[in-house]
């Protein structure tokens, strides 16, 4: 597409998603889940479509973040966390926020979330990253799992038992917010990223996925351009676990705040399904995900995951470059025919 | 005398039981072609391999520009100046000749924020001029995966001289392309040599190649130092035939 087309198009759907809440004001839950999981495809197809590390740890991030922005809120609240998290189930009442308490409990955790999480990042990824193929993918999966293990035996954060955020106070339009966050993280990360991927540093990252001996043997940055990199991840990653986490109310360790048998693999299945390594693809993957998902949870509840899991197969047989690789594939047939008319 | 740019110094290497190399002693000097030659299975890679830090020696010593570097890593060394191409070519197949190019330049630092630019108007003349260089100007915006062999080992070499080494090891460039165009390959090999002062410490089987090009050949038979000279008294040295012809 030519870049006014590009332009054009980006636009239009920056409007459609702008409106969405007017047009939807019924479906906020669906449409705040789309915002998430547009940031996780993105965040996750930066490491694993432009770099090539098929990680499936990056939930990790994403219920710390959770965590993060829920205790914020509790003690940014005034009270005790410890004292939060044992009243858990009886006692709720006590613990009433204000709109502004919630809010700046809400501000200041995301932040703080997303932030220590990109450091969190580094510091992991400068280890793990050593690690390639199969073993780098085993190894995060084995960080999703045992991070939910953990999360259960942490009292303060409620253990095995999840904890709950604070209820938000009347007259804060949470799903809203939710999605109006969502959706500015989305639009400057996809900003950064068009940015990021013309850069000599999404260069390298392309170099290191296509065969990362090379660039090493050719003196290029690969271990701080990787960890780098994982650390973005990272501080998206969070930021969209503390939306989730927000708009799920409760954190349950590993169905929620660590679940690898859900967003850690609707976060590949999305990238996959829009088209690895392209800008668009894990945008486009999203929302085609959340659109079917949300149909066969209405439609076909009971059967929902075969119908999502026949979904995928039909894709990945008859698309497996992904939906874009699918529109790019077409392109260069039709240019190249185009060429072919002009010469006879 | 030229300055001596690689030093190695009794350098060893084994593989469990299998010795690669066997007390190697080789000077590369400053600014000129050096040939390493020997059959099939001699050492010859493993010892490039060792001089860019593929792989730990087991003993001896390797300096370049006076500094040791058996020690140090792959990346490290490469950034001291010193890259080797590969026998199977390495490039990166799911893009460009171009972006192949471009991410080829060199950095001789770990700041990583100079890699949050896009690439200036000088660099795409540097990339399209060396792929011109090496004739792979009209293939420049194929992927890189889709060339012939051939041609990635061209766009390879270029690629080699974009990163602005001072020494480049070159594993068999001439290996896989077509007999044609050799001569124009070995011209090239010179000129990067003359023109741009690279030194160039190549391993090559084309025996017309070598000697064409390279000053002083080593040779290497059973991961030991068979013979050093210059082309003509390797030709005539009676163990370097006898090694590549057998001792019948």
């Amino acid at each position: 597409m030519r870049t006014w087309q590009t332009n054009i198009a980006t636009l239009v759907i920056l409007v459609f998603f702008l409106v969405a809440p007017f047009l939807f004001p019924n479906n906020m839950s669906q449409l705040s889940d789309l915002m998430i999981f547009i940031l996780i495809a993105l965040a996750w197809d930066m490491l694993g479509g432009q770099m090539g590390y098929n990680s499936f740890g990056n939930v990790l991030f994403f219920g710390i973040g959770m965590y993060i922005v829920a205790s914020s809120e509790v003690i940014l609240g005034g009270f005790k966390l410890a004292e939060y998290t044992s009243a858990m189930g009886g006692n709720q009442g006590s613990f009433i926020l204000t709109p502004s308490q919630y809010l700046i409990g809400f501000g200041v955790g995301i932040a703080l979330a997303s932030i220590i999480n990109f450091f969190l990042g580094l510091l992991i990824g400068s280890q793990f990253l050593q690690m390639r193929g199969h073993y780098f993918a085993i190894t995060t999966l084995a960080i999703g799992v045992a991070a939910a293990e953990v999360a259960r035996s942490i009292p303060i954060i409620g253990a095995g038992s999840g904890m709950n955020f604070p209820q938000p106070p009347d007259g804060v339009p949470l799903f809203h917010i939710l999605y109006y966050m969502g959706l500015a993280l989305v639009v400057l990360f996809f900003i950064f990223l068009s940015w990021l991927y013309k850069t000599r540093f999404g260069f390298i990252m392309n170099a290191i996925r296509d065969d990362e001996d090379k660039a090493e043997s050719m003196g290029l940055p690969t271990a701080s351009i990787k960890s780098t990199a994982w650390a973005i991840s990272a501080f998206v990653f969070a930021y969209a676990g503390a939306l989730y986490g927000s708009a799920k109310n409760f954190i349950d360790p590993s169905e929620v705040a660590f679940p690898f048998t859900t967003i850690g693999v609707w976060m590949i299945l999305m990238a996959i399904m829009g088209g690895m390594g392209t800008i668009w693809g894990p945008i486009i993957g999203a929302i085609v995900f959340q659109i079917f998902k949300e149909l066969f949870w209405t439609y076909l509840f009971g059967w929902q995951r075969v119908a999502l899991g026949l979904l995928i197969v039909i894709i990945v047989v008859f698309f497996p470059d992904g939906i874009m690789g699918a529109f790019n594939n077409w392109k260069k047939r039709r240019n190249l025919q185009n060429t072919a008319k002009a010469k006879t | 005398m030229s300055e001596i740019i690689l030093e190695i110094k009794n350098v060893s290497k084994s593989y469990g039981g299998v010795i690669a190399n066997q007390n190697i002693s080789i000077n590369v000097p400053k600014g000129k072609i050096t040939g390493l030659i020997g059959p099939n299975g001699s050492g010859k890679s493993t010892l490039f391999g060792s001089v860019v830090g593929n792989h730990p020696i087991n003993s001896g010593t390797i300096k370049y520009k006076g500094k040791e570097i058996s020690h140090m890593r792959v990346g490290e060394i490469a950034r001291l100046g010193l890259l080797r191409t590969f026998q199977q070519t390495r490039i990166y197949g799911e893009m460009d000749g171009v972006k192949n190019m471009l991410i080829s330049r060199p950095i001789r630092h770990h700041n990583l924020m100079p890699s949050f630019h896009r690439p200036h108007k000088d660099d795409y003349e540097k990339a399209n001029s060396l792929l011109d260089f090496v004739g792979l100007s009209s293939k420049k915006h194929l992927l890189a995966g889709s060339l012939s062999f051939g041609q990635q080992k061209l766009l390879e070499f270029a690629m080699a001289l974009m990163n602005e080494p001072e020494m480049l090891l070159l594993d068999e460039p001439t290996a896989g392309i077509n007999p044609t165009l050799i001569n124009g390959l070995i011209d090239r090999l010179k000129a990067a040599n003359e023109e741009f002062g690279v030194t160039l410490f190549v391993i090559e089987h084309n025996m017309r190649v070598i000697m064409n090009l390279a000053e002083e050949i080593h040779v290497l038979a059973n991961g030991k130092l068979l013979s050093s000279g210059s082309p003509e008294e390797i030709q005539n040295d009676p163990r370097v035939i006898e090694a590549y012809l057998g001792g019948h």
